[in-house]
């Protein structure tokens, strides 16, 4: 187990390395200088010295190796660089924002759980039946239906038929006002887990359809055990297993994936200031932003890993 | 024929005269499903109404404006209706599909090659080899989809072509993948070993040998990949970073017009409706061709 896990960190390591040098590599491949680049027209308007002085300041001026291994040691001292028109580190500026895209993951893992594992289960013990027709249904229209689609829908109908208007311009922190706070993610989080209810539905149901045909499930009813505890005790608690990995892999997307749900909504997460510092060509917060969401990815990986081996006594670490 | 069975006196009758079963063709397994049937109508559906987008044979001409008609609703004269410059929404769905059929094909197409080359590569040669290029994929594919693609737009600009790249650099590392996996298993087969044994050499192993048998796994994964290829072309659209106006496109149609939804609700409804059944069509096609195709992936 342990060396499974140092292996596996070893290997999470170099991707994050890897990733580190494409983060870098592709903020230096935008065409034009970076300053140019970042101050548009304002640009012109520098002097050579000032060019050359805000060169020096951003460490423009030497090698790009040394210039990567300079980032680097400053990303892993926690420092990320500095928003020119936010006026502020960028470390903290992520900091501020993930908790709003935390919650809005949260929240979407949630309600995607409440309504896809429940039809998962009744679509594949009432198989062929008009709810597991309405399950494949569900299941495909959620595979189909994009976030910015339903998105757009959502705010259409509330608007429209309800005079709501559930775009959070003014948001509101849960510890600040928890009601007001849930009023404002409540759409977004249900616009993020359909398609992911969809996705969990459609695990469960061909899970639960794969043990049922089990040995084990057969030895239970044959013992004379009641179907509802051959059901809850033995069918899914094994189904489910399947189900946990897929729910850590989404989750990973959901902290790094919320990009056009945020914006739609106007909530001040880490996707809506990615979006921000990639049309305003803020560099250094797109190369942090970036960064940031793929280390949670990874994190998140890895930990479903571990996970994975003490719910599922079968899976080996050793080969 | 008459003379051949009559040489084969030993034959049991039946064979003589009953006429031997054949499996039925793959495009009648494909229609006898259901799913495969939906998806396999909606696909052509589309891709008919994208190719006339495409040599824009449409109803009025795509950035034609007809300012006395503005915002108009859905009629005979505008089937979809009109937008705030009195353009036809149903021409420019036309176009906009195009455009976004265009992308997507081309997207799958490319990162179908070079990812299926890399995963062949990887999988065939092993070793140190393998590792690399599958660790480079794996960097890939800890992005989210569209956080990468919106990494290769800033770097090179808004537009289709960028769009194309995008979606390529996307789903390559998950065809380097997809291709691999078989490679491994199938590199030991026997036939194959028999193979190498008469001395063939290796890119005949794997041009008739192994790639002949990761065919039906690809196929499956060019549909589905069609889907998210077309949502991820949508996407970056509708954030303003793919197709750029005045020229069409489902997602920009959508987004530009969402602040006029509430007095012109068409706007909104058409390009959704498109996106929605054509992602569905692929979708379906994707889950009927693996149950025809792959009996063991069968979604079941």
């Amino acid at each position: 187990m342990r060396q499974y896990l140092i292996r596996r960190l070893f290997a999470s390591l170099i991707t994050l390395l890897g990733i580190s040098v494409m983060v870098f590599g592709a903020i230096r491949l935008v065409p034009g200088d970076q300053i140019t680049a970042q101050l548009g027209t304002e640009a012109g308007m520098l002097s050579q010295e000032q060019r050359a002085a805000l060169e020096r300041y951003y460490g423009l001026d030497r090698p790009p190796v040394e210039q990567y291994f300079t980032w680097l040691g400053n990303a892993l001292q926690g420092n990320f660089g500095f928003s020119i028109r936010q006026g502020r580190e960028v470390l903290p500026l992520i900091f501020e924002r993930f908790p709003v895209t935390l919650e809005l993951a949260i929240l979407s893992v949630i309600i995607a759980l409440v309504i896809g594992i429940p039809i998962g289960i009744i679509a594949a013990l009432r198989r062929n039946t008009w709810i597991d027709l309405f399950g494949r249904v569900f299941s495909m229209l959620g595979l189909s239906v994009p976030n910015f689609l339903l998105g757009t829908m959502i705010i259409y109908v509330l608007s429209v038929f309800f005079g709501i208007l559930p775009n959070s311009g003014n948001y509101v922190g849960f510890f600040d006002d928890p009601i007001k706070n849930l009023q404002q993610l409540i759409f977004p989080a249900i616009t993020m887990g359909f398609s992911f209810a969809a996705s969990i539905m459609r695990m469960t149901r061909s899970a639960m359809l794969e043990v049922l045909n089990e040995s084990y499930v057969r030895t239970a009813r044959s013992k004379g055990l009641k179907e509802q505890t051959v059901i809850l005790r033995h069918a899914l608690r094994n189904a489910l297993i399947p189900v946990v990995t897929l729910i850590g892999v989404e989750f990973g997307y959901l902290l790094g994936g919320a990009l056009i749900t945020e914006q739609i909504f106007a909530l001040p997460g880490i996707g809506r200031l990615a979006i921000n510092a990639i049309t305003q060509r803020e560099y250094a917060l797109v190369q942090g932003v970036a960064l940031f969401i793929v280390i949670n990815f990874i994190l998140i990986n890895f930990m479903v890993d571990i996970i994975y081996g003490f719910i599922d006594p079968r899976v080996s670490y050793d080969n | 024929m008459t003379t051949k069975s009559s040489n084969m006196p030993h034959l049991p009758k039946t064979l003589d005269t009953e006429p031997e079963r054949q499996a039925p063709s793959f495009v009648i397994r494909l229609l006898r499903d259901r799913s495969g049937t939906v998806g396999l109508i909606l696909v052509v559906f589309f891709t008919i109404i994208s190719l006339l987008g495409l040599f824009e044979i449409t109803r009025y001409p795509v950035l034609e404006q007809h300012p006395i008609d503005r915002l108009q609703a859905p009629s005979l004269d505008y089937w979809f209706g009109t937008d705030q410059f009195g353009r036809d929404t149903f021409s420019r769905i036309m176009k906009g599909g195009a455009n976004s059929l265009q992308v997507s094909v081309i997207s799958v197409s490319v990162s179908t090659l070079i990812g299926t080359v890399i995963g062949i590569f990887a999988g065939y040669v092993g070793g140190i080899v393998d590792t690399i290029l599958m660790r480079i994929m794996d960097i890939l594919f800890a992005f989210p989809s569209l956080l990468l693609a919106l990494l290769v737009v800033t770097i090179i600009g808004a537009g289709l072509s960028s769009t194309v790249l995008a979606i390529t650099v996307v789903y390559t590392p998950i065809f380097a993948r997809v291709a691999r996996g078989p490679v491994l298993s199938l590199k030991n087969a026997e036939f194959v070993t028999a193979a190498r044994c008469l001395g063939a050499k290796d890119w005949r192993i794997i041009a008739h040998h192994i790639f002949p048998n990761m065919r039906t796994v690809l196929i499956v994964q060019v549909t589905l990949a069609l889907s998210w290829a077309l949502i991820t072309e949508a996407g970056l659209s509708f954030l303003g970073l793919g197709t750029q106006p005045p020229d069409a496109s489902w997602g920009l149609m959508l987004s530009a017009n969402r602040g006029l939804a509430e007095i012109a609700p068409w706007l909104i409804l058409f390009p959704a409706l498109s996106i929605m059944l054509m992602v569905l069509g692929f979708n379906l096609l994707g889950d009927g061709l693996r149950d025809v195709l792959d009996p063991y992936l069968k979604s079941e």
